[in-house]
């Protein structure tokens, strides 16, 4: 489905492949910058779907200029958006756990690692 | 029955078994089944008997091993001497047992005592059906083994232990010589089998030489076993052992071994005129010497035991001779009858607790059984008419006369003349006379001693007419002791008969005229024949003569060696010793310094590097992810750089 609506777009209104790169390297960029300057854990969480869904768009966009007739980059995206529900379902227990034990979800608070 | 007659010897192996593990807590029972499971071997060798009798010889053997043309069998073969050996093993095997216990009822060991018995019993049923030259020496060794055991039995005693130890070495020179000997048939036969050598020693490309030295290394053998001439010197100090052992091993069956193998070889022997020229001397010799040396001894056991040596030279020189028939008829009537005068002197030793003839007398009137079947023994021994031994003994003299063989004829007559004289020496001493020695109570030993003696007695006298009958042409002997067809056929001779008879009553007279009532002394001796008599009572000196030639240098020789030992080998091994220390000491330096060294250095360096890196976790996961995001972004920039310019 998506896959026709790109392809009807692509033909029609003259997307360029770049197009989609510059707004997956943006997505990219805005997660990266979340993840680094966020204190609270699940806005980090969030800033690292943000980067997936980067990563998602490529995959989509490459699938559909290089080799339409595969669907090897849907069926990728498919694979990373249940492998992101999994680490979205993992790291809300951990910050949840992390809560129960420091009552906070601060990371710059939680260094216990420290050398 | 033919497949299965394997079990008369693993009978008794199973018996050694069971003794071996239950024996020491059910002594008696161990006993009286052991005794049990030799009753039922006599059985089934008298029905060997018939099988070889109505199914002629058979014969099961297996390939063990072969390597090229040499093919090692294991096997077991029947014939009429097999089955003759049989019986006559495992009859005396199985009175002794019976005898054991009685006579060896207060013996500490008593259970280990069947336990010896039992192995010996398979040894020796393996012996006679073994058809190979090389099973047989198998089994030849294990009886002298357990002669070994059992002479020794009492090894507290140091004369047992020694006689034990000599016994072992002094056949073990003859087993040597008997080893080369199958040696040199197996290596030019390419079989040991007994059928194939014979067939191959009869073949015309064979060197006679060959034929005449392996008859006689294997008749070294026969020397140690059978206790020949120059040999003899182990069986006299065998007497150490119980009487029982003394009647069953060195009496019946384990020296009558040697005439067995000649026996059973005598197909090849018969093909070497000097090696049966060498079996035959021997024999003569050992008959006279042995008498003679039995007439001046005053141990029971001793007189009895040169006797065996005697009488088992009669038979080797009767199979000397070409006698097959006869030497082996004498065989078997000489172990009925000289396993009960053992037992009967056993039982005489059991009642009066002492070995010297010096010391016993007028026993007749205590021991009225013992006595008469003594008698009936010794009667058969000296010869005399209508005993068993009357007519193997006249059948190997009748032979001698027969084929003109004078000078054995004349060795056989005088051995006759001094059996019977030395025999009822120790008669007319031990059972009629007064007693010598006060505080001996005798009396008759238990009826579990003297059945076996009884039995003894009817077999001394009764074989012989078996023999007789089968002589006299109505059925030929070869049926009773047949092998591989040889015809051994001589009619008894008149002339020989009656000198024997004669000489042997002279004996007898000489015996009662000088002994009869008498004590023996020294002073009785005259003057001129001391001398004479000393040589005599000391064996002709021949232990000594041994301790001085053999033993003395021998000892003198390991003295030497033992120095060189001790001085230049040890000295030798204890310097590469020191050697092997000092360097060791320096290894161990260098261990310590140079390798130790190193691994301390690389685990100081990793210890303080890690130290130092460790300050590098900050425990700040955003710091984690800038340095793990820079690093990525690095890389691509690196990539881009790559791309843009290199290209």
């Amino acid at each position: 489905m998506s896959i026709a609506l790109f392809k009807i777009l692509i033909a029609n209104y003259d997307i360029k492949l770049w197009y989609f790169l510059v707004i997956s390297a943006i997505l990219f960029c805005i997660g990266i910058f979340g993840v680094l300057t966020r204190r609270n854990l699940v806005q980090i969480l969030m800033s690292i779907e943000l980067i997936l869904n980067a990563a998602m768009i490529n995959f989509v966009a490459f699938s559909a200029y290089q080799k339409p007739e595969s669907q090897l980059g849907t069926i990728f995206t498919i694979f990373i958006i249940i492998v992101a529900a999994c680490e979205v379902g993992i790291g809300l227990a951990i910050i949840l756990s992390i809560y129960r034990g420091k009552s906070t979800t601060d990371i710059s608070k939680i260094n216990i690692l420290k050398w | 029955m033919e497949k299965f007659i394997w079990i008369i010897p693993v009978l008794p192996i199973f018996g050694f078994i069971i003794t071996f593990f239950f024996g020491k807590k059910f002594p008696k029972a161990a006993s009286v089944f052991t005794t049990v499971i030799l009753g039922a071997c006599v059985l089934l060798s008298m029905m060997s008997i018939f099988i070889v009798n109505s199914g002629g010889p058979f014969e099961i053997t297996k390939n063990w091993y072969v390597t090229g043309k040499y093919s090692i069998a294991m096997g077991f073969a029947a014939d009429g001497l097999t089955a003759m050996m049989l019986n006559v093993v495992s009859i005396v095997s199985f009175l002794v047992h019976l005898y054991s216990i009685g006579y060896m009822h207060n013996d500490s060991r008593f259970w280990m005592f069947f336990l010896y018995l039992q192995l010996f019993s398979a040894s020796m049923f393996g012996l006679v059906l073994s058809n190979n030259y090389l099973q047989l020496y198998i089994f030849w060794e294990l009886v002298g083994l357990c002669s070994y055991l059992l002479i020794g039995f009492w090894y507290e005693k140091k004369s047992a232990a020694d006689a034990a130890k000599k016994a072992f070495l002094t056949t073990k020179i003859g087993d040597a010589g008997m080893l080369i000997g199958i040696f040199l048939l197996f290596f030019n036969t390419g079989s040991a089998v007994f059928k194939d050598v014979f067939n191959f020693a009869a073949g015309p490309e064979v060197s006679q030489g060959l034929i005449t030295a392996s008859a006689i290394l294997l008749f070294c053998g026969a020397i140690g076993k059978s206790a020949q001439f120059p040999l003899h010197i182990w069986l006299p100090d065998a007497m150490e052992g119980p009487t029982p052992v003394s009647a069953l091993i060195h009496a019946a069956t384990m020296v009558a071994a040697g005439v067995y193998l000649v026996g059973r070889s005598f197909p090849l022997f018969s093909l070497s005129a000097t090696a049966m020229q060498v079996v035959a001397v021997v024999g003569a010799f050992t008959a006279i010497f042995a008498a003679t040396i039995a007439i001046t001894q005053n141990d029971i056991k001793k007189v009895l035991a040169y006797s065996t040596i005697s009488q088992l030279g009669y038979m080797m020189f009767a199979l000397g001779m070409g006698a097959y028939v006869a030497g082996m008829f004498h065989l078997l009537t000489h172990a009925f009858f000289k396993a009960l005068l053992f037992l009967g002197s056993g039982s005489v030793i059991h009642a009066t607790g002492t070995q010297d003839i010096r010391e016993m007398g007028g026993l007749f009137k205590k021991m009225k059984v013992t006595a008469i079947t003594f008698i009936i023994g010794t009667l058969a021994l000296a010869g005399f008419p209508l005993t068993a031994g009357f007519f193997s003994k006249d059948y190997i003299l009748g032979f001698a006369y027969a084929q003109n063989k004078y000078i054995f004829f004349i060795i056989g007559i005088i051995t006759a003349f001094f059996t019977a004289f030395y025999m009822f020496r120790v008669i007319f001493v031990v059972f009629f006379g007064n007693p010598k020695k006060d505080g001996i109570h005798a009396h008759e030993s238990p009826k579990v001693m003297t059945i076996p003696l009884i039995i003894l007695a009817v077999l001394s006298v009764v074989p012989g007419y078996f023999g007789a009958w089968f002589i006299s042409e109505r059925f030929s002997i070869d049926k009773f002791i047949s092998f591989f067809g040889f015809e051994g056929q001589e009619p008894l001779h008149i002339i020989p008969m009656v000198i024997a008879v004669l000489v042997g009553l002279l004996g007898i007279l000489i015996a009662f005229i000088l002994y009869f009532g008498k004590p023996i002394t020294n002073k009785k001796i005259s003057k001129w024949i001391y001398p004479l008599y000393k040589l005599l009572h000391n064996k002709y000196y021949i232990d000594e003569i041994y301790g001085f030639i053999i033993i003395k240098p021998l000892m003198k020789l390991a003295e030497f060696i033992n120095t060189f030992d001790r001085v230049v080998v040890d000295g030798f091994v204890n310097f590469i010793g020191k050697l092997t220390v000092i360097f060791s000491r320096a290894v161990d330096i260098f261990d310590i310094k140079a390798v130790d060294g190193v691994v301390n250095k690389v685990a100081d360096v990793t210890y303080l590097s890690g130290k130092k890196l460790r300050l590098l976790q900050t425990g700040n996961t955003s710091s984690y992810l800038a340095i793990m995001f820079g690093a990525v972004a690095i890389f691509v920039i690196y990539l881009l750089i790559k791309v843009i310019f290199i290209r």
